[in-house]
């Protein structure tokens, strides 16, 4: 049942029926027994009167045969009229006399007191008492099912009314109901009515006990919501910004092309609109990178081989690094397995940084990217001998868009911050450190946990290969 | 006139100087706001073309202190960020203009030229003194019904002569004005330039103030 209100208005209908229902239950009980006490006390009576009027000869039983005997019952009209009979027989068995709405069958047998019959198929309540005077029994009677009817007549007259009233009862309750639940209405109505950019907090008014907490939780959610929403924000304004500032070049390198008074300014001006492509290039990947790994899944996924990655990620950028006149060194364990979400978040995270390395060294130099398994860890380790991080930037490095004063030039400030959340992502941590002999060092520690079978030989890859 | 562009982004900060130099701005370039304080603590310059976004801070905030010392340079934004609260932000932080990358530099120029004008509170584009008029965003001018043409450094030395009519202008702010930083002066440029004048304007419209520098004649009666 998806709403509160219904659900509530049947359970409260539900527990008001049950409590009547017994209520009913025990006024039936409690009516039957009272019932039949009263009308067992009035059973015994008019045989007592009866017997003491034969006594006093105001009934010659023996002359009369049988009679009519009037007894004192209800008013003349009522249903309860004519309910007691009564006959009067001999100690040896004759009938002498009966009241008019006596059965013709005897009402009960030779013993005394009370006692219930069935007499011509009815059902009797019977007080037989014996006058030893006269040698008479008296026995005064009444159908159970009159007393049966007066019990349900009482029942009916409780139950009629009730039921009058039950759709009053009904709609009371759905009304309080309603009443009860209007703050969450009101909180519904309040949030409905907000604008997208609204994310201020629900709890400002003063809100009930019970909503409060929930209240509370989305005030939170709202602030995160709020929180992401503004680094979306500042993201898309620096992404615009680091997008069209290149674009921005290359169109006033075209125009300069196009305007240019001599041949070198036209073919310098061509030269820096193919640089200027490049690094947008460039940039576009790394925004889709950034964009890739911020959505990557967490925890579990496929089993990789880092010195595999590692060794294809250096044969892809070869390229760049002759451009640069860079060399590689790879000094990776022979095989480095762990078990990560996706493969891209590795990849991207170390090509980044190698991408880093390779921009950032003197030429002539070596970038060296070294990988080792200890302790259930793989750490990858990216050296170059280039400028290396001035010790006030380091905490800044993997910002987004964060460029150093002495970056070099070309960079987006976009390649650590997606090593950054690659690495988070894998759940390991990026390290930088000053280079002994000059030059940075990047690690990238990744937990390698979960069952591998080929773990064993993982962490026994002491002995390194070494490729140039 | 010497134009100061503040710019990190190479390809674009290129562009902006050898375009602008060859719409007749001499332009200086620096690549962060400290070395932007650095230049404009100097002086000598008609306009800023400054980048929001810089290595080393905001050029807004660049901007703000230079306002905050008083200094009315005209100041064209270059923004990526071209909505209107960004665009309302950077003008009312003190700038005279802003452009949203990429731009025109046709337009860069053109707007450049307004924003000078506005602070030299002209009220036409065309600059006139003694029957000649000068239209800056062509480099030509008219004098006595002849259209006169001018190169890039004739044209820089007769604007700034021609801002401040009858005002003697020194011969190294002149020198200033024609070159930027990273060009050579050649010690007799100005005179070279200022005789090229002559040719084209008459003799006596340029008055040589001996030792000191040069100014525009008199109106002639």
């Amino acid at each position: 049942m998806s709403s509160i209100r219904t659900r509530l208005f049947v359970i409260l209908l539900a527990a008001t029926g049950v409590v009547w229902l017994s209520a009913v239950w025990w006024i039936q009980h409690s009516t039957r027994s009272e019932v039949e006490q009263v009308l067992d006390a009035r059973l015994a009576e008019a045989a007592q009167m009866v017997s003491s009027l034969i006594s006093d000869r105001r009934i010659d039983v023996a002359s009369a045969g049988p009679v009519e005997l009037d007894l004192p019952v209800p008013a003349a009209g009522s249903d309860y009229s004519r309910q007691l009979s009564c006959q009067i027989w001999s100690l040896d068995g004759t009938l002498l006399g009966a009241s008019a709405s006596a059965p013709s069958g005897r009402l009960a047998a030779e013993q005394t007191g009370f006692s219930d019959s069935l007499v011509d198929g009815e059902a009797w309540r019977v007080y037989t008492m014996i006058n030893e005077d006269l040698g008479l029994r008296v026995m005064v009677g009444d159908r159970l099912t009159v007393r049966e009817r007066l019990v349900t007549d009482v029942v009916r007259g409780l139950l009629l009314p009730a039921l009058a009233i039950l759709p009053v009862l009904a709609a009371l309750i759905w009304i309080s109901v309603g009443r009860g639940l209007a703050p969450l209405d009101r909180m519904a109505r309040a949030l409905s009515a907000r604008t997208a950019d609204d994310l201020g907090p629900v709890s400002a008014g003063p809100l009930p006990r019970e909503i409060r907490p929930m209240g509370a939780a989305l005030d939170g959610l709202f602030a995160r919501v709020a929180g992401a929403r503004e680094r979306e924000k500042s993201f898309t304004a620096f992404a615009a910004h680091e997008l069209k500032t290149p674009l921005a070049g290359i169109k006033t390198q075209a125009q300069i092309a196009a305007m240019a008074p001599d041949e070198a300014t036209r073919r310098q001006a061509l030269a820096r609109i193919e640089a200027g492509v490049a690094r947008t290039d460039r940039m576009v990947r790394q925004l889709l990178e950034l964009a890739a790994v911020d959505g990557a899944p967490e925890g579990g996924g496929e089993i990789v081989d880092m010195t595999r990655l590692a060794t294809d990620l250096v044969q892809d950028m070869r390229r760049l690094a002759i451009e640069r006149d860079v060399q590689f060194r790879l000094e990776m364990a022979p095989e480095l397995f762990c078990r990560i979400p996706d493969p891209v978040l590795p990849a991207v995270a170390l090509r980044n940084i190698v991408e880093n390395a390779v921009l950032a060294s003197p030429p002539g130099c070596e970038v060296v990217v070294e990988g080792v398994a200890r302790d259930a860890r793989i750490t990858l380790s990216v050296l170059d001998r280039g400028p290396g991080i001035p010790e006030a930037e380091r905490a800044r490095v993997t910002e987004r868009f964060f460029r150093g004063a002495g970056a070099p030039a070309g960079g987006s400030g976009l390649g650590l911050a997606i090593a950054q959340v690659a690495v988070e992502r894998l759940g390991g941590r990026l390290g930088f450190a000053p280079r002994a002999g000059g030059g940075e060092a990047v690690q990238i520690v990744l937990p390698c946990a979960g069952p591998l079978h080929e773990s064993g030989r993982a962490s026994e890859g002491r002995d390194t290969a070494t490729r140039s | 006139m010497r134009v100061l562009i503040v710019e990190d982004d190479e390809t674009l900060a290129d562009g902006l100087s050898v375009g602008l130099r060859l719409q007749g701005f001499t332009p200086e370039l620096v690549t962060c706001c400290a070395d932007a304080r650095e230049a404009l603590a100097q002086g000598g310059f008609s306009a800023v073309v400054l980048d929001l976004m810089l290595p080393d801070g905001s050029g807004l905030d660049l901007l703000a202190g230079l306002r905050a010392g008083g200094d009315r340079l005209p100041v064209l934004l270059l923004t990526a960020l071209d909505q209107v609260r960004d665009r309302i932000g950077g003008l009312d932080a003190g700038a005279d203009d802003y452009l949203g990358k990429p731009f025109d530099l046709g337009e860069v120029s053109a707007r450049l030229r307004a924003i000078i004008r506005r602070a030299e509170g002209r009220a036409s584009a065309l600059l006139e003194w003694n029957g000649l008029r000068l239209d800056p965003s062509r480099m030509s001018g008219e004098m006595d019904g002849r259209e006169l043409r001018f190169s890039r450094r004739e044209f820089s030395v007769l604007r700034a002569l021609i801002e401040t009519p009858g005002v003697i202008v020194e011969k190294d702010r002149l020198e200033e004005r024609l070159y930027g930083w990273q060009e050579g002066v050649e010690s007799n440029a100005v005179e070279v330039h200022v005789h090229k004048l002559r040719a084209k304007l008459g003799a006596g419209f340029i008055e040589t103030v001996r030792g000191v520098g040069y100014r525009l004649a008199e109106p002639r009666p």
